[in-house]
């Protein structure tokens, strides 16, 4: 039974769609990720789903009940803009109490713990006194994911909630987050365009393009199993070449090789080598009928690499197994 | 979710509907008037035929566009030249030059023409000397005062945008080896034109339709505000006194529309990379501009004086012994009554104005889904930035004290004034209101609205206090103008309700030139305090930032 659902919604923004039929449901205690590239429509669904935006058709369901039409107010949810939206001029706490004071039927008293308790989750309750712009970017998106908790919300919404900070800070709070989700056990949804944050932290990613969901999967089947070449490329590397009226993909580590030639191998020419540390990424042509080529390109060890004595413009024999090929319709792409 | 947002629009259509009374409403009494006779027949252009057929009348045409291009032309090339000498020299004595050119904002328009009769007039310092062979008052004594009227808007224009400029451009020629002149000619100047085209247009604006000047220095050289005037307040002709005011909207029409179309072209192109300007020594350079902007001050600071000496003397220039005797000022003036009613309508002014126009610019920045209202209220904001305070003023007049308005109680009270004032200074408040809210987070309102806190609260707790420099800054701007204005309220004072300004005006015609001295000196002093106490709230509210700003 999902918990928050979104049926065929539709947004034009000037006769351009933002968002073209989309429907998504999502579990209890689940954290789904919409990941696709910039402009695809991921905020336009976000801001749908809280109510700041409104469909032009289509439906937003809250644990079954029709939410389309209520005020964000109405619909219990925290959210994490991709700013942060921190007020300036008032602390780490007063950000946390300005909601709060909202809240009646608490205390004063039980205003104040509910915010202590949401600070000391996110681990800045000794930074509880201090301006937003006397933190560090982490920890100003840790105060707006402690405002975003405080109110005990039904669900939370994080548009690109990394993307204003460093890498390595990125990755530490990547599995901070996911962390502090599982231990709400807080149903929530996560925009991105980073596909290494959507399959690192999501129990399920939605993937969009131009408007519409591309594929709903886990991390491991959205990996292995890219619905659409679309999905297939934007997610790790894919490697393309046709095979009569199919369109074949195989991911670059799925592809072994040998230099001495034998009947189930395919013979490729080498453009570059790229020296990537431990592996050496290799880009090469093979040749398909009516004298086109395609590009495919492998990771191999740089051991390996070395040992078979690989240089640019030599040849190379790829062995891509049939259980790895991933086969499209054509018309598809 | 229409419900969050229903009190925010009805906020905003109250607030188009006040702005749509005062502003569409006496628009369209004016036109109406312009096109009727007598009786209030229609009479099409009849009245533009009779205006264009009487000479008498249809020379101030000539006569203000005359007195307005040398203006122009004047204060354009000095507030270049003086904004140029500020930022982009090495001359010594830059922060009192820069205060000495805004000396003329602080005091009303019929001040800049008493300080030169003081300077220039029969009994002036320089003509005793025997160095002004001109006849003042008439052509010479108009285009004087509104050059100093017009300068400083030339030079703030001029200075923000040399302020913005990029310094890369400088450093690549000087890398190939372009000379100083020719950097004037090649960079500076197209970098700046815009601003040029702006500038001219503001100057050509403001000495087109201001009043004050020509009223007490005019003579008998005639220009449409006084034109409108006489019709207006001497003969009663209301009709033709719309005709004029239909022409006094022409440049500024024009300008309205210019601006329009440079600004939408003129997006910014200053980027995080651009450099600022590292000015090289250069001893020829810096001893002419020093010179020009000496000269400048020196004149500009000799009208203080002047006000000084005229102000504080038993009988200038025959007797100079010290006397307060002129601050006591006469009873048909208003005596001190006057400025007092000044002071009351400045402060009016500010408080209302800086209100209105912050929550009309918050609405229009944060109402999103109001379709049609939101699309009208931005064209009204736009439009206050074409009226000239005459038009203002005489448009008032058509439509309030017309009996059959039921808000005709206003008309004569200080409430008609204040709003006169609030709609004449509208436009530069409202770009700075809307400037400061851009700067603010977009998603302020989402967070307090997914956090169920009302709109009205996130406005009070967190846009007005981050915008805190900009109401002070809009606050300053309609009080210093409240006190200085004529054009406007020069149609819709009661003689229950006199003001400072004007009384200056009657003064100087009776010849009273030591109490008007006096209380132009009092206009100076208590503009001059409100913007020392305004720069002291900005270094504070600053101070105050910087601390919530220091890591701990
Ligand atoms: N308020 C708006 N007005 C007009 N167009 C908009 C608005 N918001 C988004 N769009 C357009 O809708 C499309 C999707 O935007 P968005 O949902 O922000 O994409 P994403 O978050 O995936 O980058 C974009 O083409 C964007 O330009
Ligand atoms: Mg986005």
């Amino acid at each position: 039974m999902s918990f928050l659902e979104v049926r065929n919604i539709v947004k034009y923004f000037d006769k351009q769609p933002a968002l073209n039929n989309v429907s998504i449901e999502i579990g209890t205690g689940e954290l789904v990720c919409i990941l696709g590239p910039s402009g695809c429509g991921k905020t336009t669904l976000l801001r749908i789903i809280a109510g700041l935006e409104n469909p032009d058709s289509g439906q937003v369901l809250i644990d079954g009940k029709d939410v389309t039409n209520l005020p964000p107010a109405k619909r219990s949810y925290g959210i994490v803009f991709q700013s942060y939206a921190l007020f300036p001029n008032m602390t780490v706490m007063g950000n946390i109490l300005f909601g709060l004071r909202e809240k009646k039927g608490l205390t004063k008293t039980q205003r104040f713990q509910q915010a202590c308790k949401s600070l000391k989750l996110v681990d800045l309750y000794e930074h509880r006194d201090k301006y937003p712009r006397q933190l560090s970017g982490g920890m100003q998106q840790r105060t707006a994911l402690a405002r975003a908790i405080a109110l005990t919300p039904a669900f939370l919404l994080l548009d690109e909630p990394l993307s204003a900070l460093d890498a390595k800070v990125r990755v530490k709070l990547r599995s901070e987050i996911r962390d502090i989700q599982r231990r709400l056990q807080v149903t929530t949804v996560m925009v991105t365009h980073d596909q290494e944050e959507a399959l690192t932290m999501a129990d399920r990613i939605v993937v969009m393009n131009n408007a519409v969901i591309e594929q709903v999967g886990t991390p491991k089947e959205i990996y292995d199993k890219p619905a659409t070449p679309f999905v297939a490329s934007f997610i790790g590397t894919m490697n393309f070449f046709r095979n009569s009226n199919e369109l074949i993909g195989i991911r670059p580590e799925n592809i072994e090789i040998t230099n001495e030639p034998s009947s189930s191998e395919v013979a490729a020419n080498i453009q570059t080598l790229e020296f990537r540390g431990p592996l050496t990424r290799v880009y090469s042509t093979i040749s398909e009928s009516e004298g086109q080529t395609s590009e495919i390109c492998l990771d191999i060890p740089t051991g390996t690499a070395k040992q078979l004595c690989l240089e640019e413009n030599g040849t190379l024999y790829l062995r891509m197994s049939k259980e790895h090929q991933i086969t499209y319709e054509t018309t598809a792409a | 979710m229409t419900t969050a947002r229903l009190p925010q629009l009805l906020v905003l259509f109250i607030c188009v509907v006040v702005f749509t009374t005062v502003l569409i409403l006496p628009m369209f009494s004016l036109f109406s008037k312009a096109f009727m006779g007598k009786t209030g027949e229609f009479v099409g252009f009849a009245n533009y035929l009779t205006y264009f057929n009487t000479p008498t009348l249809s020379a101030s045409v000539l006569n203000t566009i005359d007195i307005a291009a040398w203006a122009t032309v004047f204060s354009v090339t000095l507030g270049f030249l003086y904004a140029y000498a500020l930022l982009r020299t090495r001359i010594w004595g830059k922060t009192f030059f820069k205060y000495a050119a805004l000396i003329p904002i602080f005091i009303p328009t019929v001040v800049h023409a008493l300080g030169l009769v003081y300077l220039f007039g029969k009994q002036g310092v320089v003509t005793r000397a025997g160095f002004f062979p001109f006849e003042l008052y008439g052509r010479v004594g108009i285009i004087l005062s509104e050059i100093i009227f017009t300068f400083p808007q030339a030079f703030l224009m001029f200075y923000i945008a040399l302020e913005f400029s990029d310094g890369r451009l400088y450093e690549a020629a000087d890398s190939m080896g372009v000379s100083g002149l020719k950097k004037l000619l090649r960079i500076t100047l197209p970098e700046l034109k815009f601003t040029v085209i702006n500038a001219v247009f503001v100057c050509f604006t403001l000495a087109f339709t201001d009043f004050g000047a020509p009223k007490v220095i005019g003579g008998s050289f005639n220009v449409l505000a006084t034109d409108i005037y006489k019709q207006v307040a001497g003969q009663f002709n209301f009709n033709m006194g719309a005709v004029v005011g239909t022409l006094l909207l022409i440049p500024a029409v024009a300008s309205f529309t210019v601006d329009r179309l440079v600004n939408s072209q003129n997006a910014s192109t200053l980027n995080a990379k651009a450099t600022s300007y590292v000015t090289k020594q250069s001893h020829p350079r810096d001893a002419f501009f020093f010179l020009v902007c000496s000269m400048v001050s020196v004149f500009l600071l000799a009208l203080v004086v002047m006000l000084f000496v005229g102000g504080f003397s038993e009988n200038y220039p025959y007797n100079l012994s010290f006397t307060l005797k002129n601050f006591v000022f006469n009873a048909s003036a208003g005596g001190m009554g006057s400025f007092v009613n000044s002071v009351f309508m400045a402060v009016l002014t500010a408080v209302f104005g800086t209100i209105f126009v912050f929550v009309y610019a918050y609405l229009l920045e944060k109402t999103s889904r109001g379709g049609a209202l939101t699309k009208y209220g931005k064209l009204l904001s736009v439009l206050p930035l074409a009226l000239p305070g005459m038009v203002i003023g005489i448009s008032f007049i058509f439509f309030f004290n017309s009996s059959a308005n039921p808000l005709n109680f206003i008309y004569g009270t200080v409430a008609i004034l204040v709003v006169a004032n609030v709609l004449h200074y509208f436009s530069v408040p409202f770009l700075t209101a809307t400037g400061s809210l851009k700067k603010l987070d977009k998603e302020f309102e989402s967070v307090s609205d997914s956090m169920n806190v009302p709109r009205w609260k996130t406005f009070l707790r967190v846009s007005v206090p981050l915008s805190l420099p900009a109401i002070l800054e809009i606050f300053m701007y309609f009080f210093v103008n409240a006190m200085i204005t004529v054009s406007a309220v020069v149609f819709l004072y009661s003689a229950k309700f006199k003001i400072a300004a004007i009384a200056i005006t009657h003064m100087e015609e009776a010849g009273n030139f030591g109490q008007a001295a006096a209380m132009s000196l009092l206009i100076l002093g208590i503009n001059v305090c409100v913007r020392i106490a305004y720069e002291a709230a900005i270094k504070a509210i600053q101070r105050r930032k910087a601390k919530k700003e220091k890591v701990a």
